[in-house]
């Protein structure tokens, strides 16, 4: 385990819901440069660990952030120390634009006062997240009327310009068609290129065309850990996992 | 009243830029929608009515004042407060209580009110006092609604309390206010309210002049309020406060506390309803228990809804409109009118949500598109 300065250090983290453990005792760390993938089949406590370091679902354990420890922050504190999130359906404010949507994301460092003043001109991250996201063309249009894919990417844009340290994102192609997904991944692939990015996802195709390391979790514990070709190739993965999901899936 | 008739033609008016929040008109119209405001309030009211109908109209404009802050609370920030006659009730006690002061000191009077006399010991109590002052009075007029907005907001938006919750909160403090008001007679006037003023900041009430002069600081008010409102709503926190009424997880993911944004709106409706209370009591000369209880706080959010909660002219026109019609119906059909509000609310609620404001947007589309929006012209009749 290399836990660099800017690392995102999850250790021993438990969530419990009444009597029912979601989350019992999950380790693993995800640092820039790497495209991190937490999977699992249905249960297996993937979005519960994402809510947790989020501050929505209460936890016991450590999550640090560089040296900071995030457990037991509020939400909004969270996301302004640097972890933004992605929801597994697309989250956006459908009656204002995606410029404004973008805005209001960049907004979280401006006073107070400023906020009482009109928007004049387009900030300079703002207009950097649109093209990265690949909006620019629908940037007056509402958010409302963007397709299922755009709205997974608006969101992911409204992360970019808020400049955080680890983006967290849970399930961002469900429901993307096959080119939607490439794009989806190769726009994954420069953003973990600067920032932790950790992605909960379903997908077994997309995940093996990008991920860089794997975490396989099944029933709220660790079952293992590597880079793609190691996991797929563990009998204790493929028994679990695959078996069980084409169980399901037939 | 021509006020009415503002509505359509101003949305005609508005723009359809895909940069504008929807409901906010743009700066053009806006101004156009104030200017018209003020032409009908200022110049052909005052021709075409009466004396009598001025003050009339002065109170429906103060009910008016109060239904631009619930126009930002509820329609932009998404908070229906059923309690909004705790803050018209503080900013309307609070003028009503300086008036009597300064009236029992008239004429080398003893400086104690005289219903003090009636049913206390003939003291006045001490919180009362520094409302002698002039200054003191216009700042708790709107600093004291302001405050407890903030307190209650504050503390209940922390909690994430929303929604049906929020709403049936609000109108149960507004009722146990009415009871802590009708329960100490002795400093309140009880269920008798305040009344028989002779003076309003040294000016004689009885005076027709000077009542009309307290319509047009009331109109002027709301063209104020109603700038206010627009600018607000035009601005950055405006956008950020529908962002926080569309899906305010959302924002809290993105690093805002949405409490807070929540209980600024909260508050500048306060202040407004707080200001509007003050207004009304001079114009009306009374203020009791039932114009700040459950049923007056309901009434305030009917010409809202029927107007368009999220546009900027629907609640000031919706509660003008609305107060009208309860006053020429309710003394022929007494009865009836009470249920027909409710029946007014209820199919503005379930067939229009957006008011009447939304009214031009839905034919528009209807042209557009005849066969999805078949059903909406019933509404529309």
């Amino acid at each position: 385990m290399t836990a660099s300065p800017e690392s995102l250090v999850v250790h021993e983290l438990k969530v419990s819901f009444g009597g029912f453990v979601a989350v019992d005792g999950v380790s693993f760390d995800a640092s820039p440069g790497e495209v991190r993938f937490l999977i699992g089949p249905n249960g297996a406590g993937k979005t519960t660990c994402i809510d947790a370091i989020t501050g929505l679902s209460k936890a016991s354990g450590s999550v640090m952030l560089g040296d900071t420890e995030v457990l037991g922050r509020p939400v909004h504190r969270i996301a302004r120390l640097g972890i933004g999130r992605t929801f597994q359906t697309a989250s956006v404010f459908d009656e204002l634009s995606v410029l404004q949507n973008l805005d209001i994301a960049a907004g979280i460092h401006r006073t107070a006062l400023s906020l009482l003043r009109g928007r004049r001109g387009v900030p300079e991250s703002v207009e950097e997240a649109l093209e990265e996201v690949g909006l620019v063309d629908q940037r007056a249009q509402s958010a409302g009327s963007l397709s299922h894919g755009q709205k997974q990417w608006l969101e992911i844009g409204m992360l970019l310009v808020q400049n955080p340290k680890a983006l967290l994102l849970d399930e961002p192609v469900a429901g993307m068609s096959h080119d939607e997904r490439t794009a989806t991944g190769e726009l994954l692939q420069r953003i973990a290129a600067r920032r932790i990015t950790l992605v909960v996802e379903h997908d077994m195709d997309f995940m093996r065309r990008f991920a860089t390391r794997v975490t396989v979790l099944h029933q709220g514990r660790v079952l293992s850990e590597g880079a793609v070709s190691d996991v797929q190739n563990d009998p204790r993965v493929q028994e679990v996992y695959l078996g069980s999901a084409v169980e399901t899936e037939s | 009243m021509s006020a009415t008739g503002l509505t359509p033609l101003l949305s005609r008016l508005r723009p359809r830029s895909a940069d504008a929040v929807k409901g906010v008109p743009s700066t053009a119209s806006a101004v156009i929608g104030i200017a018209a405001f003020a032409v009908a309030l200022l110049v052909l009211a005052p021709l075409l009515l009466t004396q009598f109908e001025i003050t009339r109209l002065g109170k429906f404009v103060c009910f008016a004042i109060v239904a631009v802050g619930i126009g930002i609370a509820w329609g932009r920030g998404g908070m229906l407060s059923l309690g909004q006659g705790i803050f018209f009730g503080l900013g309307a006690y609070t003028m009503a209580m300086h008036m009597k002061l300064a009236d029992a000191s008239l004429d080398g009077g003893d400086g104690v009110p005289d219903f003090m006399k009636l049913y206390g010991d003939g003291t006045v109590p001490w919180w009362w006092e520094p409302l002698r002052s002039e200054a003191f009075t216009i700042a708790a007029i709107v600093l004291l609604p302001a405050l407890v907005a903030f307190i209650l907001g504050f503390a209940v938006f922390t909690r994430r309390v929303k929604g049906a919750y929020f709403a049936i909160l609000s109108q149960a403090l507004v009722a146990a206010f009415v009871v802590l008001i009708i329960g100490s007679q002795a400093t309140t006037g009880g269920f008798n309210g305040i009344s028989n003023f002779r003076t309003w900041f040294g000016f004689v009430l009885a005076d027709p002049a000077n009542k009309r002069m307290l319509y047009f600081i009331a109109a002027g008010t709301l063209l104020v309020m109603l700038l206010i409102a627009f600018l607000l709503m035009r601005s950055r926190y405006g956008e950020l406060l529908v962002a926080t009424r569309d899906a305010e997880e959302r924002v809290r993911f993105l690093g805002y506390n949405p409490a807070l944004t929540k209980t600024a709106a909260f508050v500048v409706a306060a202040a407004m309803a707080g200001i509007a209370g003050a207004l009304f009591v001079p114009l009306v000369g009374i203020i009791s228990p039932q114009d700040i209880g459950v049923v007056p706080s309901i009434g305030f959010l009917i010409g809202v809804a029927v107007g368009g909660r999220s546009s900027l002219f629907g609640p000031a026109l919706g509660a003008i409109a609305i107060s009208w019609a309860e006053s020429s119906l309710s003394s022929s059909f007494p009865d009836i009118w009470t249920y027909f509000q409710g029946l007014l609310l209820v199919l503005v609620v379930a067939l229009l949500p957006g008011g009447l404001a939304s009214l031009p947007a839905l034919l528009r589309r209807r042209r557009r598109h005849p066969s999805t929006a078949s059903e909406l012209e019933v509404t529309a009749a």
